[in-house]
């Protein structure tokens, strides 16, 4: 472990510290402090100042790649690949390949859902360490980066105490 | 300031957010009791049982089911179609409740989403069993091959199911996963043992609750939530499909999709209460599981029982308003003909046994719920016997009917999903948390009194 301080983190025992807390760290212009609770606290997304995700986009992209791939592909197959006359339907019988089409667009908007989660939040990732066992549980913790501009270590310590943290703990 | 109304906490008022930890995982840190391994001893059991018959099926050929001419689906289709159907119930309450902010959801999803995924699993088994060449599924799939490349016929329903159950059954995988990963992080952190702090640890990924993940998560839930709407309803209507696009009468009629997937989540909202009350009972989550979760489950089967009953009486007006002969023969065959039994079954199962629900005392007893829920599932299942066999035994020329008398292997069949499909489930609660705890976590102030000082916030 280094000694350089990293920043700093309070723990509070429920979601209306933390909140408080939040508050007053978006009031000092806090750009990189992030929250971790054991369930998503709405609300606390604007109040840290953070973008609505972009993930609906990729669902987006993607869907419409699968519902164009699978169209693609029973145009393909059924009328120029090997076209065949099956019970004198058109090679290509576009309202038969609706449902189809349908279930590859959801297959694909729903699979590229989950890969843009995992790629946006840089998961799998084993490698950092967890602040606290009991986040996953029942502590909601508020940690404020000492690369802030305006970071004065007893300052934010002042902060978390005053917001009602049951510990506060330098980061290093 | 919204008007609030009254409401009845959703989970014991008592209960803390450790608790919800510690109720939770506690049935997965210690030695299963003996009674779960007597009902996996027979859950196996039937499994390899099932494995056996489709050896004997190999070596012997088709001819082993009690399949023949005119009826060439029989139980391996009527179990094909129970199966997908008690899935649906899962979806519905993982994602379509999820839509309507349906908070009561948060207890019993879990479990509802395992049973999609295992019965989806225990479904997709039997048209796989019943086909003729069973090593040659794999032509079911577009692929390039040698053979010209000879592509598979898209106008064909058969193969809108191929595509509809795979993806139900990889998008409710996904939506289910996505769920546990916070859960898992969970056991992460609270395993002591180091096998079992590494096992669940790598299924968490390393998820951390952080704020700026969870605003992804949030969004990516939703997203999906959206996507399996559409998607759960449409599997159903394309099983529908396979019947209604036929030519025969009682299969080609217009009201088979709304009526299939009201028939599913009938079904299918049975199977989970046939579930949780057990599993609420074994593993002590009464206090998670309550009475609001059950009745509101109770509410739904009764409500999906009379669309149900609706479709029986609406099936018979169009048959008799069409002034079809064949049409009309059929319906008339199905109340008074040889299999009037499975057809009296069905009605009495599914449209007039479920009517106790509307007293609230029946559908607040565990043991009246339990036993209508059997057989409300009964029903259901000869609803497909119902709808497959009697169409298909008497058609249109009398020269060319026949009965359909099931063999021990189809019954065999039979027997083996229920073991195939109970193997995973109770696999699923001995290592699986069975209740979404970071769910649960935030619908616990529902119908709580909050601080008065402090704004309502979550």
């Amino acid at each position: 472990m280094s000694n350089k301080l990293l920043g700093i983190v309070g723990f509070f025992k429920d979601p209306y510290h933390l909140l408080r807390a939040a508050k007053e760290a978006r009031a000092r212009q806090f750009k990189f402090c992030d929250a971790y609770t054991p369930f998503p606290i709405h609300g606390l997304d604007t109040i840290l100042g953070q973008k609505r995700s972009v993930v609906p986009w990729v669902t987006l992209v993607m869907g419409l790649a699968g519902c164009f791939g699978g169209f693609g592909l029973e145009i393909f197959t059924s009328a120029i690949s090997w076209p065949i006359n099956v019970g004198g339907k058109p090679f290509n019988s576009f309202p038969a390949f609706v449902p189809i089409g349908f279930e590859c667009t959801i297959l694909l908007g729903g699979l590229a859902t989950l890969a843009a989660l995992l790629m946006f939040c840089r998961l799998p990732n084993f490698k950092s360490s967890i602040l606290n066992e009991s986040i996953t549980d029942n502590t909601f913790a508020l940690y404020v980066s000492a690369k802030e501009e305006s970071f004065r270590e007893d300052d934010v310590k002042n902060l978390m105490e005053k917001c009602g943290a049951i510990e506060t703990r330098m980061v290093g | 300031m919204e008007a609030t109304f009254e409401q009845e906490p959703l989970l014991n008022p008592k209960k803390t957010l450790t608790d919800v930890n510690i109720d939770v995982c506690k049935p997965m840190e210690r030695l299963p009791s003996r009674s779960w391994f007597v009902c996996f001893a027979i859950a196996a059991s039937l499994t390899v049982f099932g494995l056996c018959l489709f050896v004997h099926q190999l070596r012997t050929g088709m001819g082993v089911w009690g399949l023949n001419n005119p009826v060439g689906w029989g139980i391996d289709i009527t179990n094909f179609v129970f199966w997908i159907g008690i899935g649906h119930a899962g979806t519905l309450i993982s994602a379509i409740l999820f839509l309507f902010r349906q908070k009561w959801r948060t207890s019993i999803n879990r479990s509802a989403e395992a049973m999609t995924i295992f019965a989806v699993m225990t479904a997709g088994l039997f048209p796989i069993i019943h086909l003729g060449r069973n090593w040659l599924f794999f032509w079911l799939l577009p692929f390039p091959n040698t053979r010209g490349s000879l592509w598979v016929n898209f106008r064909s329903p058969l193969l809108w199911d191929v595509f509809a159950v795979s993806t139900y059954f990889t998008i409710s995988l996904v939506f289910w996963y996505l769920g546990l990963i916070p859960d898992f992080a969970s056991i992460r952190d609270k395993a002591k043992h180091k096998v079992r702090k590494l096992v669940y640890g790598v299924l968490a990924l390393g998820w951390q609750g952080k704020q700026s993940h969870w605003n992804h998560y949030e969004i990516a839930y939703l997203i999906l939530a959206g996507l399996s709407t559409p998607l759960v309803l449409s599997v159903h209507s394309i099983v529908s499909f396979d019947f209604a696009t036929s030519v025969l009468p009682g299969w080609h009629t217009t009201i088979f999709p709304p009526y299939f997937v009201a028939g599913a989540i009938f079904s299918g909202f049975a199977m989970v209460v046939t579930l949780l009350v057990i599993v609420r009972k074994v593993f002590q989550l009464e206090d998670y599981i309550t009475m609001v979760h059950l009745e509101n489950m109770n509410k739904i089967i009764l409500a999906t029982g009379l669309m149900v009953g609706y479709a029986y009486g609406s099936e018979f007006f169009t048959a008799w308003y069409s002034g079809n002969i064949y049409e009309m023969f059929t319906f008339k065959n199905r109340a008074l003909g040889p299999y009037a039994w499975a057809y009296w079954t069905m009605i009495t199962s599914n449209v007039i046994v479920p009517q106790l629900f509307w007293f609230r005392r029946f559908r607040r007893s565990i043991p009246v719920m339990f036993v209508i829920s059997l057989i409300v599932n009964i029903g259901m299942w000869f609803e497909r016997f119902t709808i497959i066999v009697t169409s298909l035994h008497r058609d249109f020329l009398p020269s060319s009917w026949d009965m359909y008398i099931p063999r021990w292997v189809d019954w065999g069949y039979t027997l083996f999903s229920f073991g195939f499909f109970f193997t995973f489930f109770l696999l699923f609660c001995r290592f699986f948390p069975t209740i979404a705890m970071s769910e649960v976590k935030s619908t616990m102030h529902v119908g709580r009194k909050t601080p008065e000082t402090e704004e309502f916030v979550f």
